[in-house]
């Protein structure tokens, strides 16, 4: 939540001063798996056999698929093209004219962390006590009854990952999360999925600590921190290999320092927050000396002045369509800056570290993909639907689960009620695992969060 | 000034205004929004002298007119931002860029914020390229934290969007208060406080204008606000100046409808995400509404009935429906904001008046919002449909004037977009 967030209503009121700026923006030396303390409990909801057809499918491969159809069964995509025979069991959709996607995947979400309403008891974001709280997890913050979660659902959002904010120069675990309701924060966990590390360059962390007379107050002290951090990381991990070896004592647990070992050992993918072209060319030096990889940079307002560095160290760049000039290292920002990303060959991500953004991501790739054929290049919707399905499953590390529609992969889509770069496109049916966990027309089939109960009176009962 | 001086003045504007007026443009074949008359299919629109000149189905080109081919592609009227910082805000994080709070207490109504606006704004032209040509720039109110201050944030100021000299068009043309939770943080941390504030000044205001001269002379009791602000509040009590007042709460906005009845106000009721609850009265009352039209969750417990249909709603109600999107830097967003209303069920022609001649009624600026004959040449040529966020602008005109399609937005863009195929650094490039 990067923009300054307002007291009061919707179109603002009295800027509140402590949330000012910094509102927006990790994991465990277990392995991020079932093994790990906090197991997912997720388990997909009940589904039955489920042929769409008669759909234009974008598949997230890059494939466009017109009047084709779809098999789920048991939470899985069993079958997909021109013709595919609708078993007995199958309920059948009938679908022309309508378009079929991957779920959409947001990258950086709050939701949860910083959730609807806005209120001082919500703010579970930013461990702003220090700069480096890569000991924190987002996941023990994400409050499942935010109503912005059934939000995102209306949009087509199947997962997301949940991030701590930007205050810090490491801001603590991600957690990637399935959009489903729950009553505990583990029924939603993404089986399997890697944390992440939420890193931050720039004006944040230099202006929550500068002003104390703390350290950061500068970029340069920015550097020096994260060097101090992972040099500190890598003693610990080599001394934790030693003992495992039966050479020397294991060190105590600490963990802060398992988060930062797990980045070492490739088990934590490290999210970083960057705006700034020259920023990124430092990190990825940062990340070249100490032998780790930085998954994905965010917000990444200048990637399209370092694109051709970025497509060659393989790093993501997760943006906004049109955000910029919020604050000083967001002045450059261009509305074309995804499709410049994406025609460099780097790997591009639509974002949206917004509660309200998360609803429309779809609306957000279609301006991207609009501004880069303004500007002449050619990006068709098939391939544009991949900065919000594959390419942001790859940087979450679930591509081999979810993200593109092929048989075998958890079958997460939406069912959109036109083409879905459109202002005018709705999500109608949304599937999560093969579930129907959203359908437009069916106020049975709409999430309501405890928190909306009872509070419109009458019929208004919404998300 | 001496005449002479002045004499020079005339002739430099002049100069300058020439090649604008003598241009002839006419756009041929498109799709025009009039706005007040419906579509016009394979219109003619001629512009001249800053005005449209003519506009009818298949009409011929004048001589020597600059010709646009719109191949049908739509022709509306430029979009106009409702409510915004065009011009007082550069950086929102950087205080020294922002004009928009006068953060001294003894000043509220009396404070412009027209005296801060800056048409060399690098932000004008990254916004009209997009298709904004007008915008209300407006005041906001700040502090609280130690104790009330006044919950008038002062006086707003219509703008063009071509910059220059005279892209200020009216420094008066509306008050802005806060009433909700934003005026009750103001006022010290009561609602009604809030209210209270604007009880009592605009009863004082009326009893100052009563009896000016009893006050210069010292006897009249003392006033809660000074002689600036007490004049300033007069055009609103005559009901000459609109009152946008911000204000979510559906009990809130009735509290607002009151109080405008109460003293004869125009109110404009920004924010409103409420404002559907309260549809009829609105209607009844003429009291028009600002929304941001994605601003659908619980943000507040002033904003639990928050919906993506408002704007349908407080349309179909009969309310005035206008835009303005929360996000600061970005008035180029209106128009998604106006799709995003049509996609929940606001009427379409409503969503584009909304964006056109609702704002314009609201700040009383004849001659602009309606694509007519005798109408400024404020016009947009769409790529497709305008409400369509895979749309653009094609050409922009303001006042008659075709908008350079350029901005440090799209220079940045072309400098960098053929990365590592030039020997030198990207600075070489201009």
């Amino acid at each position: 939540m990067e923009r300054a967030r307002t007291r009061g209503g919707a179109l603002v009121g009295v800027l509140l001063a402590s949330s000012l700026g910094l509102v927006a923006c990790g994991k465990d030396q277990a392995p991020a798996s079932a093994a790990g303390p906090f197991p997912s409990t997720y388990a997909p909801l009940p589904s039955k056999p489920t042929l769409i057809r008669g759909a234009t499918i974008l598949t997230g491969t890059g494939a466009r698929l017109a009047t084709a159809a779809i098999l789920l069964r048991d939470g899985k995509v069993v079958a997909l093209g021109a013709e595919v025979a609708a078993p007995s069991d199958a309920q059948v959709i009938e679908a022309a004219g309508r378009f079929v996607t991957p779920g959409i995947i947001d990258v950086h979400s709050h939701l949860g962390v910083y959730p609807s309403p806005n209120l001082g008891a919500h703010e579970d974001g930013n461990e702003a006590t220090d700069p480096n709280t890569a000991e924190v997890w987002a996941e023990h913050s994400v409050w499942p009854q935010d109503p912005g979660f059934a939000h995102a659902l209306a949009g087509g959002i199947t997962s997301m990952q949940v991030l701590p904010g930007s205050a810090n120069l490491f801001g603590g675990r991600g957690v990637t999360l399935k959009n489903v309701p729950s009553r505990t924060m583990q029924g939603m966990k993404f089986p399997g999925a890697k944390h992440g590390l939420k890193m931050a360059c720039g004006e944040n962390p230099k202006r929550v600590y500068g002003g104390d007379d703390r350290a950061p107050s500068t970029r340069m002290g920015n550097v020096a921190g994260y060097r101090a951090a992972w040099i500190k990381a890598r003693a610990y991990a080599d001394k934790r290999a030693k003992a495992e070896a039966g050479n020397g004592e294991m060190p105590d647990r600490d963990l802060e320092l398992e988060t930062l070992a797990g980045v070492l050992a490739g088990e934590i993918i490290v999210h970083n927050h960057c705006y700034r072209a020259d920023e990124m060319a430092v990190m990825i030096d940062v990340a070249k000396e100490f032998g780790y990889r930085i998954g994905t940079f965010h917000h990444a307002v200048e990637s399209y002045k370092v694109a051709d560095l970025l497509a060659k160290e393989d790093v993501c760049s997760a943006m906004w369509a049109d955000w910029w000039g919020f604050k000083l290292e967001a002045y450059d920002g261009v509305r074309e800056n995804i499709a410049l990303v994406d025609a460099a060959g780097a790997c591009a991500i639509v974002h949206s570290d917004s509660a309200t953004g998360i609803q429309r991501l779809n609306q957000e790739a279609a301006k991207a993909m609009a501004s880069g054929r303004r500007m002449g290049l050619v990006l068709a919707p098939e391939h544009a639907i991949r900065w919000l399905t594959a390419n942001a499953a790859k940087s979450l590390g679930v591509l081999d689960r979810t993200g593109t529609l092929e048989v075998g992969k958890d079958a997460d889509l939406v069912l959109w009620s036109r083409d879905p770069f459109s202002v005018y496109a709705h999500a109608d049916l949304v599937f999560v695992d093969g579930a129907l966990v959203w359908d437009r027309v069916d106020l049975k089939r709409q999430p309501v969060s405890d928190f909306m109960l009872g509070i419109l009176g009458g019929r208004e009962v919404r998300p | 000034m001496s005449s002479l001086c002045r004499c020079l003045v005339l002739l430099a504007a002049a100069a300058l205004a020439l090649p604008a007026s003598a241009a002839t443009h006419a756009i041929v074949h498109a799709t025009a929004h009039t706005i007040a008359k419906g579509v016009v299919e394979d219109a003619t629109v001629v512009i001249r002298d800053g005005r449209i000149v003519a506009l009818g189905k298949g009409l011929a080109a004048p001589a020597g007119a600059t010709v646009i081919d719109a191949q049908g592609r739509p022709v509306t009227p430029g979009f106009f931002d409702a409510l915004g910082a065009l011009g007082v805000l550069e950086i929102e994080l950087e205080e020294s860029t922002v004009d928009r709070s006068n953060g001294d207490p003894r000043y509220s109504a009396a404070y412009a914020v027209a005296d801060a606006f800056n048409p060399a704004s690098p932000k004008l032209a990254i916004t009209r390229i997009e298709g904004v040509t007008r915008a209300l720039v407006a005041p906001l109110a700040m502090g609280g934290d130690d104790g009330p201050v006044p919950v008038i944030a002062g006086r707003a100021a219509t703008i063009h969007l071509g910059g220059g000299a005279h892209a200020l068009l009216d420094r008066d043309a509306a008050l802005v208060v806060h009433l909700g939770g934003s005026g009750k943080a103001l006022a010290g941390g009561a609602r009604g406080a809030a209210l209270l504030q604007l009880r009592e000044a605009f009863g004082d205001a009326r009893d100052f204008a009563a009896h000016r001269g009893a006050f210069e002379d010292g006897r009249r009791r003392a006033y809660a606000r000074g002689r600036l602000d007490l004049e300033a509040l007069q055009p609103a009590l005559r009901g000459a100046q609109p009152v946008i007042a911000f204000v979510d709460r559906a009990s809130d906005i009735r509290g607002a409808l009151e109080l405008a009845r109460e003293f004869g106000l125009k109110l404009v009721v920004a924010g409103g995400a409420e404002a559907w609850m309260v549809a009829p009265e609105l209607a009844r009352a003429q009291v028009p509404v600002i929304v941001d039209t994605v601003q659908n969750l619980p943000a507040s417990f002033e904003a639990l009935g928050a919906t993506l249909t408002n704007a349908a709603r407080l349309q179909q109600a009969g309310v005035a429906v206008a835009f303005a999107t929360e996000d600061v830097a970005n008035p180029r967003n209106l128009k998604q904001l106006a799709g995003n209303a049509v996609a929940n069920g606001m009427d379409y022609q409503a969503a584009l008046a909304g964006l056109t001649r609702v704002p314009a009624r609201i700040y009383g600026m004849d001659g602009y919002g309606t694509l007519e004959v005798g109408q400024d040449a404020d016009l947009v040529l769409w790529s497709g449909d305008p409400l369509e966020v895979t749309s653009y602008a094609d050409a922009v005109f303001i006042k008659g004037e075709a908008v350079p399609m350029e901005s440090r937005q799209t220079q940045l863009r072309d400098r960098y977009r053929d990365l590592g195929k030039a020997p030198w650094p990207p600075a070489y490039r201009r």
